[in-house]
């Protein structure tokens, strides 16, 4: 268990760089708790993958120092670092058991076989493979071979950090669920600091106690789930996150209204920007009600995924995503009212305040 | 999974299995023919039945031409496949070095087999070779024309020299295929150098060391040119391949009939090998 | 990597349209001539060795439709693409191509084009030429294969990048080049296999809501293969759910989804995981040992005494009672959460379960906790796991 601290790291993955855009990696100045859950969540090229490679040790950043416990180990090698990574697509040694699997990065540091049996033994009960311990390797699903290679990264017991890159990627979705359940208890039992790098955002949000978006290379936001549903900071932070995302419409701000086209819709307090930026206003399609009372609305598409339908509407032009229960009905005059609580105004991107 | 047919293909096919047939079955129809009669070729045939295969099979000279192969076969095995193994694990994967290095393996591969005869045979001379030259003046008694160990290890080497580059080039061609994330694991793990040979990359080439096994065992054990060129034979019967005992029987002693049934065991012989072989490999795909 | 069967490389020179040309006629004057009206595959099966990759297949696929695969992977769908496209023969059994069979016809002859997980374009040639190489087989001229061209980049947004080669591009770009290609070939039959699998998930997002509009502007029969439920669920159209080479049911999605006729159907319709409950009918009662009784629906009420399975999904259980529903015990093990709702796993008895609540709520593992089941969405499967249903349900 350690705590990571990132200073002023910045990577370029070319020999000169001399524009922000040969950074894969700009700026990342930040600390990360011991023993928390974090997930790296971002499109891809965004420099998750660059920012765990730094943290394990494969990569070297031309920039800035990382800390581990407030020991620099920007220069240590990856063995040294006492990491463990799971992989995409899973790493096993094929030839081996499941058993001799995890028994080997004790086995390489001279661990007595006594130790390793105990050890192995604790950890197999962990991700509950004690049934096929003595399986080769070679002929496992997927999910079991992930599995084990989760467990190599656990059984050795002062691992400064776990690392995942994108570990679900070739798992079924039946089996996700299974598996993300799990590794959320592990980490709940036994504390290790885990980063999790994923472009899913359900992934992110259920495993993470805090979540870090990026995009370009930047951090763009770090928080809870929950801040990051309801206050997002970026209007990309918004579109990322929530499955559908928050709704952008631009509007024209007023003191505590906001005009978007011909609609006046009243803002808890008065809100100014600029006159020279581009306001929004951001609403999650959870906190847009549709009734018979509010702003009049054209029903293009309604969804049905099973637990709840997605209106798709047009607002004065504009699109608008409206989540309905899985029994609700649309009436045959559509009229949608935003609660105030899921209100967002953003000025160029950047949020300037709530309605909450 | 059996695919849909296409009878048109049949027909592009039909100019290369006439060639075939025509250099290759045939001709070997005729040695059939010449192993069951006694005949010097001159379109006199007289049945012989089983007589040439019954000589052949018990002289001693078959006997002995036949363990020099199986020797010479089993010598370049142990050589050949871990040094071409190592030769392969050392080469860089990525980078400038890697078309150099792919350059430099693949050339003694291009070079006609009897030319590497020749380059051998003077290679190794005494008196004007660079090699033979070398030998004597460091005091080293050698001199592949009278001393048949001395033949042997010329021809041993030069093997090695013409056909390691193959066994490089197909474990090469494994172990690029393996993804960079099995590296990246075993730093982490703390694997040493031989873990990671053992378990990661000795694994993953498998498949292509059992065709490089193959391949040299059947080369090695058809070997003609290389040694004709260099040793004749000789000296005596020392280097006297399968092989080459056949040309000698066949041209030199114009013996068609013994000729003939001796190539056609020998086929047989390799046929049976390769067979074999095939069938240890395809057991052990379909078990892993 | 060639396209085996749909699109032979040759995008320019009149030597190879010469040798190809027959193939091209075929096209234009064979029976696959426009679109399809229907495609059956009558009681096809694809054994090799001793694994049935499929088994006894029967489904009827009409024009104009989009029709899903959902099942796990290794559960058959790219084996039955492939023997509908004509890139495999079927160990047994026929397909027919309005009432015609086409089981032995070489995939050549068929007017097929399909779409790969793995976006496969030629790497060597421009987007442009990557979308305009079917016409360029099918020898059309300049002027409507221009046409043609930017019409499906237009759709699929790849105006700007008709000059790039596809390995420049990002995956979801590279994707659409697949896409435009497959739609400029005016196929018949459009097999997709798991086309957003390798896309990051607002990309996906993005594409999954573009592609019915796609799909709809022409008139053939797209087949879509998928291991998601959420993605069969937003693409509509009808869904055959398949296990283990098997396909359980076929029918309109949302059928399919409501009322599944046999719990591994459910099972492979639920994402979550379907919630399941071993118990036993008696009287107006579920019972088991050791647990609180489940009072019967009414109208389940004439279905048969004896052991059944009870299934519901995640959002059938909530922390507020209210209509219909039944109070169970149930232990947590631990909480996940997504912003707005959280995933609370449970155990109740030796049965896990999951469910999907709204609002934040971390509950620590081991807390007992008080579920509420909404019966009204229960599903009822028999010992040998059929769903049943009483009168009227």
């Amino acid at each position: 268990m350690a705590r990571i601290s990132l200073d002023h790291i910045r990577h370029s993955y070319l020999a000169n760089p001399s524009k922000d855009e040969d950074f894969a990696l700009r700026e990342v100045h930040h600390e990360w708790d011991d023993g928390g859950a974090y997930a790296l969540l971002g499109p891809s090229g965004c420099g998750k993958t660059t920012l765990l490679n730094i943290i394990s040790g494969l990569l070297h950043p031309s920039h800035g120092k990382i800390l581990f416990d407030g020991r620099d180990v920007t220069n240590l090698a990856t063995e040294e670092r006492n990491i463990a990574q799971v992989f995409q697509f899973p790493v096993v040694y094929d030839t081996m058991t499941v058993y001799d699997n995890l028994a080997f990065p004790l086995r390489n540091r001279g661990v007595g076989e006594a130790d390793v049996r105990a050890r192995v033994n604790e950890v197999l009960e962990m991700i509950d493979l004690v049934g096929i311990a003595d399986r080769k390797a070679r002929g496992l699903t997927a999910d079991l071979k992930q599995k084990i290679s989760l467990g190599r990264g656990l059984v050795r017991a002062d691992v400064n950090a776990i690392l995942f890159d994108e570990p679900l990627t070739v798992i079924d979705p039946h089996m996700k669920w299974q598996l993300r359940s799990q590794l959320k208890l592990l980490h709940r039992q036994f504390g290790h600091t885990m980063v999790y790098v994923t472009h899913d955002q359900t992934e992110a949000l259920t495993f993470a106690d805090k979540v870090v978006v990026m995009y370009g290379g930047e951090i763009v936001q770090i928080g809870t789930p929950e801040e990051l549903f309801e206050r997002p900071s970026h209007t990309f932070v918004g579109y990322f996150i929530g499955s559908p995302g928050m709704n952008v419409l631009p509007v024209r701000l007023e003191g505590a209204v906001a005009h978007l086209g011909g609609q006046a819709i009243a803002l808890p307090g008065a809100m100014e920007a600029g006159t020279d930026k581009r306001t929004e206003l951001g609403i999650r399609p959870e906190y847009v009600r549709l009734g018979n009372t509010g702003m009049p609305v054209l029903v293009s598409k309604v969804e049905d995924i099973g637990r709840q339908k997605i209106v798709r509407a047009k607002l004065e032009g504009h699109d608008l995503a409206i989540v309905l229960s899985e029994d609700g009905v649309v009436p045959a005059d559509p009229r949608v009212e935003f609660d105030p609580k899921g209100i967002n105004i953003y000025a160029d991107d950047w949020r300037i305040g709530t309605g909450g | 999974m059996d695919k849909t047919w296409n009878n048109k293909a049949w027909f592009m096919v039909l100019p290369m299995l006439v060639l075939v047939a025509f250099s290759a079955v045939v001709p070997l129809m005729t040695v059939v023919n010449y192993s069951i009669h006694d005949t010097f070729g001159n379109n006199q045939f007289f049945w012989a039945g089983t007589t040439w295969f019954e000589d052949v099979l018990s002289s001693s000279r078959f006997h002995d031409a036949l363990l020099r192969n199986l020797a010479f076969s089993a010598i370049i095995l142990i050589i050949e496949i871990p040094l071409g193994i190592f030769v392969a694990l050392n080469m860089p994967r990525k980078g400038l070095g890697v078309p150099v290095c792919l350059v430099l393996m693949s050339l003694p591969l291009l070079i006609p087999w009897n030319v590497v005869g020749t380059i051998w045979q003077v290679f190794g001379r005494v008196d004007i070779g660079l090699l033979g030259h070398t030998m004597a003046a460091i005091g080293i008694d050698y001199n592949y024309v009278n001393d048949p160990f001395d033949a042997w290890v010329t021809i041993v080497v030069m093997d090695v020299w013409h056909w390691t580059s193959l066994v490089v080039l197909l474990c090469y061609a494994g172990l690029v295929s393996i993804p960079d994330a099995y590296y990246q694991a075993a730093k982490i793990d703390g694997a040493s150098r031989l873990s990671v040979f053992r378990y990661i990359q000795l694994p993953k080439m498998n498949r292509v060391l059992l065709i490089a096994v193959l391949l040299r065992f059947m080369d090695s054990f058809m070997i003609y040119t290389e040694p004709f060129v260099v040793t004749g034979g000789g000296p005596g019967n020392a280097t006297t391949f399968l092989s080459i005992d056949l040309v000698k029987t066949a041209i030199g002693q114009f013996d068609l009939g013994p000729a003939a049934a001796m190539s056609l065991i020998y086929f047989l012989i390799i046929l049976l090998l390769s067979w074999v072989f095939y069938t240890v490999m395809t057991t052990y795909d379909a078990k892993g | 990597m060639i396209i085996r069967g749909a699109d032979p490389l040759s995008a320019h020179g009149s030597m190879w349209q010469r040798l190809f040309k027959p193939a091209a006629r075929c096209l234009e004057d064979g029976a696959w001539e426009g679109f399809t009206d229907m495609l059956q595959l009558d009681a096809v099966s694809k054994i090799s060795g001793a694994s049935a990759h499929i088994s006894d297949v029967s489904l009827s696929l009409e024009k104009g439709t989009l029709n899903v695969l959902l099942g796990p992977t290794l559960s058959g769908k790219t084996s039955l693409m492939r023997i509908m496209a004509g890139l495999d023969r079927p160990t047994s059994g026929r397909v027919l191509s309005d009432g015609r069979d086409v089981t032995g016809e070489p995939v050549q002859k068929r007017n097929v084009a399909m779409v790969y997980q793995q976006f496969i374009n030629y790497p060597a040639l421009t987007v442009y030429e990557n979308i305009a190489s079917p016409l360029r087989i099918r020898g059309a001229d300049k002027a409507s294969i221009d046409r043609e061209v930017k019409q499906a980049a237009d759709l699929l947004r790849l105006g700007p990048y008709l000059q790039r080669t596809p390995l420049s591009l990002s995956g979801g770009q590279q994707q659409r080049t697949a896409l435009a290609r497959a739609i400029v070939k005016k196929a018949g039959l459009v097999l997709l296999d798991e086309p957003l699998a390798n896309l990051d998930y607002k990309l996906r997002e993005e594409l999954r809501a573009e592609l019915p509009k796609i799909f709809s502007e022409s008139g053939a029969i797209f087949v879509y293969a998928t291991t998601e439920p959420s993605e069969a669920l937003l693409l509509g159209g009808r869904t055959a759910t398949l296990s283990q080479g098997r396909v359980t049911q076929f029918g309109s999605t949302v059928d399919v989804f409501r009322n599944p006729v046999d719990l591994i159907t459910a099972q492979t319709f639920s994402d979550p995981p379907m919630n399941v409950l071993a118990m036993e009918k008696r009287g107006s009662l579920f019972v088991r040992d050791n647990m609180s009784s489940i009072p019967v629906p009414s109208g389940l009420a004439p279905i048969t005494e004896g052991p059944c399975t009870l299934g519901f999904r995640p959002h059938n259980l909530s922390l507020a009672a209210g209509p219909g529903t039944v109070v169970l015990e149930a232990t947590v093990v631990v909480t996940e959460i997504t912003g707005s709702e959280s995933y609370v796993h449970l155990t109740h008895g030796d049965a896990k379960w999951v469910m999907l609540t709204k609002g934040i709520h971390d509950f620590a593992t081991g807390t007992a906790l008080n579920v509420h089941l909404d019966t009204r969405h229960l599903l009822v499967f028999d010992d040998a796991g059929r769903t049943v249903r009483g009168k009227g349900a």
